[in-house]
């Protein structure tokens, strides 16, 4: 038998698979194609404090190996979480993480107040570092001064594990990831999409009615890789790694270049199954290589 | 006007297996795929994410209409106009190639409470209408199916809906049928217009046209849309459509709206 398990701080994982907020809606979404309780978690679609109905249709753009999106936030809010779908999701047993965010601090720290009292929760995911919308997110994120401030201002708010999510559009990552810890944070998720746009040649417009949007999918995951080993060795916090795994030996990857635990984003739209596939699939790279825990890996890449 | 839910059916990832084509015209074909298992109700208006193997370019599935559902020998059958990669690798899949299927997706049309209806569709917009004109049939409706194309060699099938209604035709260039778009046809001019609702699939400018007729008639009308899609089953929040009541998910609360929810 090998051991899956993982903890992030003192929150334990039944194994490192989780999916990235965004890509899996509420969970209820892909209930009739897996068994949500063999997650190790998900990542639930970012929360706002108000309703906000993102940004207008086109908001997906295909592109070679993975693809744009601009969808900027689409959420009825989080008292409307809280009353209406909460109340269906909570009682699966896996662990249910918020994705947060804000247009301000005060936005922020409210949303993390409220959900102080939801017991299923037991993490919140800070996000600052959406590329989508114009005002919070990844200007947040893309600034050491304001990440170390949101941070602050969410961890003395936050009763639950806090994890910050840093967006790959800064020169520096692991510097960030430096300072985010040093403001609180008990975890670093990584990455969020990267800024790109896309043209139809022939009609000379651009395919994002935002012209520009966030990248995800395969193509990214050279990238993220090299983003969570720089963040890995800056960092004692666990890391949470992410940015186009499609299948077990990305997640591999991921693990080997620093990550605890690993989200699955995009690859869901393609196969909805593919969260379970991994987790086997990891079982199985264990099993072969002889490897007792899954913890032993992480960080493992030999030089 | 009630919605005729059966029940809701689960979502399902499945391998189904090609066993034929059937080419209507250069770029246009059915394509008939048989499921390893039993197939579930499919409602008029459902559709599928279908995957496209080993085509470079091509990261996400394709999302079609549900043509037509063999319950006997558990096959599913789309109709397909080529219009870049995926759909031309489609055309080139052999009998017992195999590929992923997320299906059924999507709501369904409403049955009318009242007896005629007609159906309008342009290009491959008439995908979604053989099973909706199935189910009329059962319902004892009468239906008018009004086919709109740019000329003689655009309208297909006309004889396959012959069985399930009254057909009418209209080209752009006058090669079969009315001249003009479907928008132009006579049987909109009639004083006695005589339907009591209109369901139509197609380019957006059509629909859109159609919606404005059946809203100056005050005849009841529903479209279904058919905008572009990352996953087809609710993850993703990238297919919305602006409705009376903010932003809407084509392929869980659609593809088929009301048009008087539509922000058109
Ligand atoms: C709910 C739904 C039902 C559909 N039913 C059918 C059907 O029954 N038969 C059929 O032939 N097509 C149908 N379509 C459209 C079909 O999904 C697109 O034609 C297909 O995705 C194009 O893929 P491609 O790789 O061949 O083209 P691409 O190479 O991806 O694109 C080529 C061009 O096709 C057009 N296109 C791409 N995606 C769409 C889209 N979603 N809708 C309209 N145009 C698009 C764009 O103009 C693009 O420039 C449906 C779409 C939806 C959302
Ligand atoms: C359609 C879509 C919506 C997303 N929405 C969010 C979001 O609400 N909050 C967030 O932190 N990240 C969001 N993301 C980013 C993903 O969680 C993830 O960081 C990114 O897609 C990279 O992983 P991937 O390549 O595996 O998809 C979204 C991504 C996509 C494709
Ligand atoms: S296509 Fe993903 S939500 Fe509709």
């Amino acid at each position: 038998m090998v051991d899956l398990k993982i903890k992030i701080q003192d929150l334990e994982f039944k194994n490192p698979v989780t999916t990235a907020s965004g890509t899996f809606a509420y969970g209820e979404e892909f209930s009739d194609f897996l068994d949500l309780n063999r997650l190790g978690g998900f990542f639930i679609k970012g929360l706002t404090l108000e309703n906000r109905e993102g940004n207008p249709y086109p908001r997906m753009a295909e592109t070679a190996s993975g693809m744009l999106n601009s969808v900027g936030l689409q959420n009825k809010g989080i008292d409307h979480f809280i009353s209406h779908i909460y109340p269906r999701i909570k009682d699966y047993d896996t662990h249910i993480i918020a994705n947060i965010n804000g247009s301000t601090i005060e936005d922020y720290i409210t949303v993390t107040e409220k959900l102080n009292d939801l017991e299923k929760i037991p993490a919140i995911e800070l996000n600052i570092s959406c590329p989508n919308v114009k005002e919070g997110g990844m200007a947040f994120g893309i600034r050491k001064k304001s990440a170390v401030e949101v941070t602050e201002a969410v961890r003395k708010a936050c009763k639950k594990i806090l994890i910050v999510k840093l967006t790959p559009n800064i020169t520096d990552i692991a510097e960030m990831a430096r300072v985010v810890e040093g403001a609180g944070a008990d975890s670093i998720s990584l990455v969020n999409t990267f800024l790109g746009m896309a043209i139809d040649a022939e009609t000379r417009k651009p395919l994002l009615s935002t012209v520009t949007g966030g990248l995800s999918g395969p193509c990214i995951k050279p990238i993220a890789l090299r983003m969570v080993w720089d963040v890995f060795k800056a960092v004692k916090v666990p890391v949470i790694g992410m940015g186009g795994i499609m299948n077990a030996a990305d997640a591999i990857e991921f693990i080997l270049a620093g990550s605890t635990a690993i989200q699955i984003g995009t690859a869901n739209f393609i196969d909805p199954q593919v969260s379970l596939k991994i987790i086997d699939g990891i079982e199985d790279y264990l099993i072969r290589h002889k490897v007792k825990a899954v913890t032993d890996l992480t960080g493992a890449m030999e030089i | 006007m009630t919605r005729n839910f059966f029940f809701k059916n689960m979502k399902r990832i499945e391998d189904f297996t090609v066993i034929q084509h059937h080419w209507l015209n250069e770029n246009t074909f059915l394509i008939e795929l048989k499921s390893s298992g039993q197939l579930p109700v499919i409602l008029p208006g459902n559709f599928a994410q279908i995957q496209i193997n080993n085509t470079p370019g091509v990261f996400l599935r394709r999302p079609f209409s549900i043509y037509n559902a063999d319950y006997k020998n558990n096959t599913l059958t789309f109709y397909i106009k080529i219009v870049g990669k995926g759909s031309r690798e489609l055309g080139l899949l052999k009998p017992g190639d195999i590929t992923s299927i997320i299906y059924p997706l999507g709501n369904t049309f409403s049955l009318p409470d009242k007896d005629k209806v007609l159906i309008v569709g342009g290009g491959f917009g008439i995908a979604p209408f053989l099973l909706l004109g199935k189910s009329f049939r059962e319902h004892q409706k009468k239906t008018t199916f009004l086919i709109g194309g740019r000329s003689k060699q655009d309208i297909m099938l006309a004889s396959t809906f012959k069985k399930y209604g009254d057909v009418l035709i209209t080209t752009e260039d006058g090669s079969l049928g009315e001249k003009g778009l479907v928008t132009d046809h006579s049987v909109f001019n009639n004083n006695n217009f005589g339907y009591d609702m209109i369901y139509t699939c197609g380019p957006d400018p059509m629909m859109k046209a159609v919606a404005n007729i059946a809203r100056n008639k005050n005849i009841p009308c529903e479209a279904s849309l058919e905008n572009m899609m990352a996953c087809g089953f609710g993850a993703c929040l990238c297919c919305v459509v602006e409705t009376t009541s903010g932003n809407k998910c084509v392929c869980t609360e659609g593809p088929v709206f009301n048009i008087n929810d539509l922000a058109w």
